[in-house]
């Protein structure tokens, strides 16, 4: 039996990939890494159960993140893909305390425009 | 001889809580949905291994960011966390704009009320250039941007990032 045309996960499960392989769309042969994380994060059955709770439209986006998850949680064991939230929650929290001066400092410049205005018209 | 009660791992996996249950100081029992969301998504023997490849100090912010994964996945089956990374990119684009805009509108106010010595209104902080260009390296879901952002961004200092409580409620 050619063993060439197994998915990536049932090459990594070493079995036989058949012909419904609920991860064969989605995680080819020739990217045995991207399997290989989620195995090592989710386990195999998990992601099984993941894939096969979904309508099929939405289970090649759902395998991306969940493949971007474990990926990010591979290199980094103790915060994963929240280590990202967290900085960008950090930038949102910093933009905003920007934009809220850039915005005093338009009011602040306004006022002062006006001011001279009315000194200019005063004279 | 008094038993300590099992911690909310053992009560839901019907075991007995041993002494030196990995689990027990990071999922107490009168917390049982904790558990339940990280078994549901991750099992309890992946969550465990993982919890022992750390050093026991980095275990508990390790768990809760599982915990804060979990809840998204359980959120959102699709998209799971990558769903409010996208959202939270888009937020800072758009807030980017808006500080772009000020910015110019101020420099406008300035030239108009002096134009020889118009300057920089604001102090452009510096840091947020670099954290502009570790965040345009995953302006979008695509997996190898994202993991490219995700990968530089590692290197960076984060200030105490499970001191914001919204991050893990």
């Amino acid at each position: 039996m050619s063993t060439s045309s197994r998915c990536a996960a049932c090459r990594h499960l070493r079995r036989r990939c058949p012909s419904d392989c609920i991860f064969a769309p989605y995680f080819p042969a020739n990217d045995p890494h991207r399997f290989a994380c989620v195995h090592k994060i989710y386990g195999s059955s998990k992601v099984g159960n993941m894939l096969q709770d979904l309508p099929v439209e939405l289970r090649a986006e759902a395998a991306d993140a969940i493949c971007i998850e474990a990926e990010c949680r591979v290199q980094d064991p103790v915060y994963g893909c929240v280590r990202m939230i967290s900085l960008l929650q950090q930038q949102i929290h910093n933009a905003e305390s920007q934009l809220v001066k850039a915005r005093a400092e338009i009011a602040v410049l306004g006022s002062h425009a006006q001011e001279l205005r009315h000194h200019g018209q005063d004279i | 001889m008094g038993g300590s009660s099992p911690c909310a791992s053992c009560k839901l996996l019907r075991r007995r809580c041993a002494k030196d249950c990995v689990f027990a100081p990071y999922f107490p029992s009168d917390d049982p949905q904790k558990f339940a969301m990280v078994h549901k998504v991750f099992g309890a023997s992946n969550v465990s291994k993982m919890l022992q490849e750390l050093p026991v100090h980095q275990r508990a912010d390790a768990v809760s960011s599982l915990v804060y994964e979990a809840n998204a996945r359980v959120r959102d089956p699709v998209y799971g966390c990558v769903g409010a990374i996208s959202y939270l990119q888009n937020q800072v684009s758009q807030l980017q704009m808006q500080l772009a805009v000020a910015q110019a509108e101020i420099l406008c106010i300035q030239m108009q009320q002096d134009p020889p010595a118009a300057s920089f209104p604001t102090q452009i902080d510096h840091h947020q250039d670099h954290d502009r260009s570790l965040l345009l390296s995953c302006s979008n879901i695509n997996p190898q941007l994202l993991a490219a952002g995700f990968a530089s961004s590692s290197s960076n200092a984060i200030q105490d990032p499970l001191k914001k409580e919204s991050l893990w409620t």
